[in-house]
C-alpha cells in the first residue's frame, strides 16, 4: 500500500519502471514524486460489511475492504491483545487462531475470513482463570516486555493443536515464527515444553 | 528489621497476568474518543530540499482531514536548546517538519491525518512532493578525512579517552605482538513494538501523550519546549513499553508530529510508525576500528592501542565509549586510545544496549583471543595476567569487583579445562566444534529518583514513581519486593503505581540503573513510613514497645512487636485506625552518596564461554552453548535478571551471527529496512544458554547493593562467538556479522 516509501526510485512523473528502480540516480537533480492514478482509487472510504466470530461472539464490521484482519481486530473490535510487529508476515506477534489454526492475521484481510472463528489472545484465558498456557509463561519468565506474548501463546496453543511438536527442537522450530526481541527464547522453550508434556503424558 | 526475605527471591512478574492475557495497553493502544489517524511519509532522497508538496490532490480524499509538512506547520522555535533532550548529544537536534531541507533518507516529511487509518495510510502512499536533490556522502570510510575528536562529555559520559603512559615504545619492544583492523556493523534496534504516540485532545486546554519512552519526563520536558506548552497542561503517561534497548530515551519524531496535529487540528491523534519506518530512526552506529596489543615477557599485557571512527549526523555529535573500555578491563601501563566522529547524511544515532563496548570490547577481545595464540597462553590465563585491581582509565579503586569468580565458575560449569587449543582440533561428526571465550565489563551508577507511598488502614501500600511503563526488566517486579520487605508486607499488599509524568520523578530509563535509583528511593520512602508506624505505636496506651529502638522492632507481614516476640505484635492496621488515620503517607527523593562514588568506579563485570558448530561445507555457525557468568552485585530478583541477561546473550548471537543493516550508498538508504532482511535470532537459533551469578556485596553502588544486568549481557559474546569460530575453522574473522559468505 505504501511501497512509494519503502523503495526509493528516480521515476519521472508516473510509475517507474523496474529497471528504473534499481538504476543509480544517473545524475542528481530533480525528484519528481510518482503518481499513482494508475490505481484508479478515488474513493477509497467504500466499506464492506464483515462478519466474524470472536472469542465465541458474533460481530460484524463494515470495513474498507483492504482493511487486515490484525486491524479489523484492533481498531473496529477493540482486542489490543493481538499485537502488529511488523505488518508484513515477518514476526508473528499478530497471531491469532482461525478455527484453531494459528495464522498471522497482518497477511489475511478481514473479508476474506468472512464466517469463520477467530481466537485471540483475550480468548484463551483471563486474569482470574489463565490458560495453562499463559501461567506457563509467567512460571518460567517467557517474556520481558510483553509485546510478542500474545501472539507466542495463540501460537503455542495452535502448536498444541497441531499436535507436531513434541521435543525440545521440534518446539523451537515451530515456534520459529514467532520473534521475541527481549529474547526470551529460553523461557518461551520451557513454558511450551512444560504443557505439551503435560498435554502428552 | 524487617524478617520478610522478598529481595533476592525468583518472584513471578506482578505483571505477568495482564502481559499473558493480552490486557498490557501500549502505547499506541489507548483508546480515546474522536481519534484521527497520522501516517507518515518519509523522504527517498538523502541530501537536498522537498521543491513542493502536492497536498491539494490528498485532501481532496473523502476523510482525509490535514496533510502537515514544512509549508503549513504550526510555529516551532528556531532555537536549538528547545529541541534538546535529556540525552542530546549537543549539535542541533533533528527539527521534524522544520523546513524544506532532507538531511538523511527516510527523514519524515509529511504527516497526513484521517478519519480511518486505512484511510490514512493510502493518503500517505498517494502523497506526491518533488524534491531537489543533491550529492550525498553515507560511506564512513570516505569520511575519515572530516573526522573529529568524538566530545563524550556532552554524552553523559567521561571525557575524551585518555592515554597513559608511553604507547608507542612499549610497542616497539613488546615480546609478542599483535594489531588488527575490526568493524562492528551498523545495527537497528527492532523492538517488536514499533514506535507510537497517542495524543488525547481533552478539549480543556491539556493534552494527555500516551508515548512510548524511556522517559517519561524526557519527554513531557521536550513537548513543552517545542510547543511552548506549559507542564501542567501536558501529561505524559507510558505503563508498558514493547521494548525499547535505548531508542526510546530521546523522543522520536512521531512525538511531535502526533502533537502538531492534535493541536491544530483540536482533536485526538494517533501516529504509529510502520517497521520500515523503525529504520529512519536512530541505531547503534557503524564502528571502524584499529587495535594493536603488546605483551611483556611474562604474558601481560605491555601496551593496548584502541583506535575507533564511528559515525554520527551532520548535525549532532552523538558519540559513545567504544575505546573507553579498553582502558578499564586490563592492567597495562601503555595505553594509546583515540574515538574519531565522522559526520554522514544520516540520522543521529542512538544508545543501543551497551552502547560503545559493544562494538569495543568485540575488537578487544577479539585481539587477545589472537594474543593467546600469539603467546601460547589459554585465553582466560592471558586475561589473568592483566586482571585490573583498579580501573586504570579513571586511576580509581573498584567499588567490587568479581571477575576472577566469573572466569572461574563458568569455565568450570562449562568443562573450559577440557578445551584443546589446536584450531580444527575438535569435531562432532561432520561438523567442526570450537571454543571461546571472551568478557566484558559496564558501568554501574545511581541517580536521582523520588518515591511517594502510602498505607491505607486496610494495610495496604501503594508506592509511586513516576519511571516509564516496564520496557521488560521486571522494573515493577522488583520496586515490589522492596517495597514489601521494608515494610514488612507480603507482597500482594503492595501495588507499585508508574508511568505518569505527575508522579515523583526517575531518571530517563537506561545504563541499568533503574532498579537500583528508583528501588533505592521506594526503600528510603518505606522506611519513613515504618517510623511514622513505630511512633504511632508507641503513643498508643499500654504500649509495649514504648521504650524500644528502632532496632529492637520487627516489621513483618504487616504487623510490628518487638523482636522475638509475637504476642507483642500490632498490625499496621490497628495502629491506624487506633489513631483514627485513614492511611499514612511519606514522600522522599533518593539522591546518591555522590561524594563516595567518586571515590570509586563502580562496575559490573562477565566472563562469556561458548561452542560452536561450524558445517564446513556449507559455511552455518550454530551456537550449541553458551556459560556466562555475571558479576553484578546482589541480584534482587534471579528470575528477571536472568532472563535479562538470557536477552543480551540472544542479542550477542544475533550481532555475531546475523545482524546487519546494509546502506546502499547509491540512495543512502538503508535496504534492508524489514523483518525479513534484517536478521533477528529466532527460538531455533537459540539452544543451550546459561547463567551463573557470582556472589558479590557492593555497598558503595547505592543502598541496595545492585548493579543492575540490563547491559552487561550481551558483552563479551560476540567475541566469544568469533573466537569460537577460529577455534573451529582456523579463519579469524575482524568484521560482523560472521556470515557464511565470509566463512567460505
Ligand atoms: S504483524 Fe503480522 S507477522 Fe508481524
Ligand atoms: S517479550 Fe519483548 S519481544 Fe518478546
Amino acid at each position: 500500500m505504501n511501497d512509494d516509501q519503502d523503495s526509493p526510485s528516480t521515476g519521472q512523473s508516473t510509475l517507474p519502471a523496474a529497471s528504473e528502480i534499481t538504476a543509480a540516480p544517473a545524475a542528481f537533480g530533480k525528484y519528481r514524486a510518482p503518481t499513482r492514478a494508475a490505481f484508479g482509487l478515488t474513493s477509497p472510504v467504500e466499506t464492506s460489511s464483515v462478519h466474524l466470530t470472536i472469542n465465541g461472539q458474533p460481530r460484524e464490521f463494515h470495513l474498507a475492504p483492504w482493511t487486515t484482519l490484525l486491524d479489523a481486530l484492533r481498531l473496529y473490535a477493540g482486542l489490543m491483545g493481538t499485537k502488529k510487529g511488523c505488518d508484513h508476515g515477518q514476526c508473528g506477534a499478530c497471531t491469532v487462531l482461525v478455527n484453531g489454526t494459528r495464522i498471522n492475521s497482518c497477511l489475511t484481510l478481514a473479508v476474506m475470513q468472512q464466517g469463520q472463528q477467530i481466537t485471540t489472545i483475550e480468548g484463551l484465558g483471563t486474569a482470574t482463570s489463565l490458560s495453562a498456557l499463559q501461567q506457563a509463561f509467567i512460571d518460567h519468565d517467557a517474556f520481558q516486555c510483553g509485546y510478542c506474548t500474545p501472539g507466542q501463546i495463540c501460537s503455542a496453543q495452535g502448536l498444541l493443536y497441531e499436535g507436531k511438536a513434541h521435543t525440545e527442537d521440534e518446539i523451537r522450530e515451530q515456534m520459529s515464527g514467532n520473534l521475541c526481541r527481549c529474547g526470551a527464547y529460553v523461557n518461551i522453550l520451557a513454558a511450551v515444553k512444560e504443557v505439551v508434556d503435560a498435554q502428552t503424558a | 528489621m524487617s524478617s520478610t526475605t522478598l529481595i533476592g527471591q525468583p518472584t513471578s512478574r506482578v505483571d505477568g497476568a495482564i502481559k499473558v492475557t493480552g490486557a498490557a495497553t501500549y502505547a499506541g493502544e489507548f483508546v480515546v474518543p474522536g481519534l484521527a489517524y497520522g501516517y507518515v511519509v518519509n523522504s527517498p532522497i538523502a541530501k537536498g530540499r522537498i521543491t513542493q508538496v502536492h497536498s491539494a490532490e490528498v485532501l481532496a480524499l473523502p476523510g482525509v482531514l490535514a496533510v502537515f509538512s514544512h509549508e503549513n506547520r504550526l510555529p516551532l522555535p528556531d532555537d536549538d536548546n528547545c529541541y534538546m533532550d535529556q540525552l542530546a548529544p549537543g549539535g542541533s537536534p533533528f527539527r521534524p517538519l522544520f523546513d524544506a531541507t532532507i538531511k538523511f533518507n527516510m527523514q519524515p516529511v509529511a504527516l497526513v491525518v484521517a478519519e480511518t487509518y486505512e484511510l490514512a495510510r493510502y493518503a500517505a502512499a498517494v502523497l506526491r512532493l518533488d524534491y531537489e536533490q543533491e550529492p550525498h556522502q553515507t560511506d564512513l570510510s570516505k569520511q575519515r578525512g572530516a573526522a573529529f575528536k568524538a566530545p563524550h562529555q556532552a554524552n553523559g559520559f567521561y571525557d575524551y579517552p585518555p592515554s597513559r603512559g608511553l604507547p608507542e615504545q612499549a610497542w616497539a619492544s613488546a615480546t609478542h605482538r599483535v594489531a588488527g583492523d575490526y568493524a562492528h556493523p551498523t545495527q537497528h534496534h527492532n523492538p517488536m513494538e514499533t514506535f507510537a504516540t497517542t495524543v488525547e485532545w481533552r478539549g480543556d486546554g491539556q493534552l494527555t501523550v500516551y508515548d512510548k519512552t524511556q522517559g517519561t519526563f524526557n519527554s513531557q520536558q521536550y513537548i513543552c519546549n517545542v510547543f511552548n506548552l506549559k507542564k501542567e497542561n501536558v501529561q505524559v503517561h507510558s505503563y508498558f513499553v514493547g521494548g525499547a534497548f535505548g531508542l526510546a530515551l530521546r523522543p522520536n519524531y512521531q512525538v511531535p508530529l502526533a502533537v502538531m496535529a492534535a493541536l491544530a487540528l483540536k482533536r485526538s491523534v494517533r501516529v504509529t510508525l510502520t517497521r520500515q519506518q523503525m529504520f529512519s530512526l536512530s541505531y547503534r552506529p557503524l564502528a571502524l576500528q584499529h587495535v594493536k596489543l603488546g605483551t611483556n615477557p611474562d604474558g601481560s599485557l605491555a601496551t593496548l592501542h584502541h583506535e575507533a571512527l564511528q559515525a554520527t549526523s551532520q548535525f549532532e555529535p552523538y558519540a559513545e565509549t567504544v575505546t573507553h573500555w579498553s582502558g578499564v578491563l586490563y592492567r597495562c601501563d601503555n595505553v594509546k586510545l583515540e574515538h574519531l566522529l565522522a559526520p554522514l547524511d544520516v540520522m543521529t544515532p542512538v544508545s543501543m544496549r551497551a552502547p560503545g563496548p559493544t562494538s569495543g570490547l568485540f575488537a578487544l577481545e577479539v585481539a587477545l583471543d589472537e594474543l593467546a595464540y600469539e603467546t601460547g597462553l589459554d585465553p582466560v590465563e592471558l586475561r589473568l595476567r592483566s586482571y585490573a585491581d583498579r580501573n586504570g582509565l579513571m586511576d580509581k579503586p573498584f567499588s567490587s569487583k568479581k571477575l576472577r569468580e566469573c572466569y572461574q565458575q563458568a569455565a568450570a560449569r562449562f568443562g573450559w579445562a577440557q578445551r584443546n587449543p589446536e584450531p580444527r582440533s575438535m569435531r562432532h561428526g561432520d561438523l567442526l566444534v570450537g571454543w571461546g571465550m571472551a568478557s566484558g565489563v559496564w558501568d554501574s551508577s545511581q541517580a536521582e529518583a523520588g518515591a511517594q507511598a502510602t498505607l491505607t488502614a486496610d494495610g495496604k501500600l501503594t508506592v509511586v514513581n513516576g519511571v516509564n511503563g516496564d520496557i521488560g526488566t521486571g522494573t515493577a517486579t522488583v520496586i515490589c519486593q522492596i517495597a514489601a520487605e521494608t515494610l514488612g508486607l507480603p507482597l500482594s499488599a503492595v501495588t507499585f503505581r508508574q508511568g505518569e509524568s505527575t508522579m515523583p520523578a526517575a531518571p530517563v530509563q537506561g545504563a541499568s540503573w533503574t532498579a537500583g535509583s528508583v528501588g533505592t528511593a521506594v526503600q528510603k520512602v518505606c522506611r519513613q513510613l515504618r517510623e511514622q508506624l513505630l511512633t504511632l505505636a508507641q503513643q498508643l496506651p499500654d504500649s509495649p514497645w514504648r521504650q524500644a529502638g528502632p532496632s529492637e522492632i520487627e516489621f513483618t507481614d504487616g504487623k510490628l512487636g518487638l523482636l522475638g516476640q509475637p504476642e507483642t505484635q500490632i498490625s499496621f492496621s490497628e495502629v491506624l485506625r487506633a489513631h483514627r488515620l485513614p492511611h499514612l503517607e511519606a514522600e522522599v527523593t533518593a539522591s546518591p552518596d555522590a561524594k563516595r562514588q567518586q571515590q570509586y568506579s563502580v562496575n559490573v563485570h562477565n566472563a562469556v564461554f561458548v561452542e560452536v558448530q561450524v558445517d564446513p561445507v556449507i559455511g552455518t555457525v550454530r551456537v550449541t552453548r553458551l556459560v556466562e557468568g555475571v558479576a553484578a552485585g546482589r541480584i534482587l530478583n534471579p528470575k528477571t535478571a536472568r532472563n535479562q541477561v538470557l536477552g543480551g546473550m540472544v542479542w550477542g548471537i544475533g550481532a555475531a551471527l546475523m545482524e546487519e543493516t546494509v546502506m546502499d550508498h547509491r540512495f543512502g538508504r538503508f535496504m534492508n529496512h524489514s523483518l525479513a532482511e534484517y536478521h533477528l535470532p529466532v527460538n531455533a537459533d537459540i539452544r543451550e544458554l546459561e547463567v551463573i551469578f557470582v556472589e558479590e556485596e557492593d555497598d558503595i553502588v547505592n543502598p541496595l547493593g545492585a548493579k543492575g544486568v540490563g547491559e552487561i549481557g550481551i558483552l563479551g559474546v560476540s567475541a566469544a562467538i568469533a573466537n569460537a569460530v577460529y577455534h573451529a575453522t582456523g579463519r579469524r574473522l575482524r568484521e560482523l556479522p560472521i556470515t557464511r559468505d565470509k566463512l567460505l
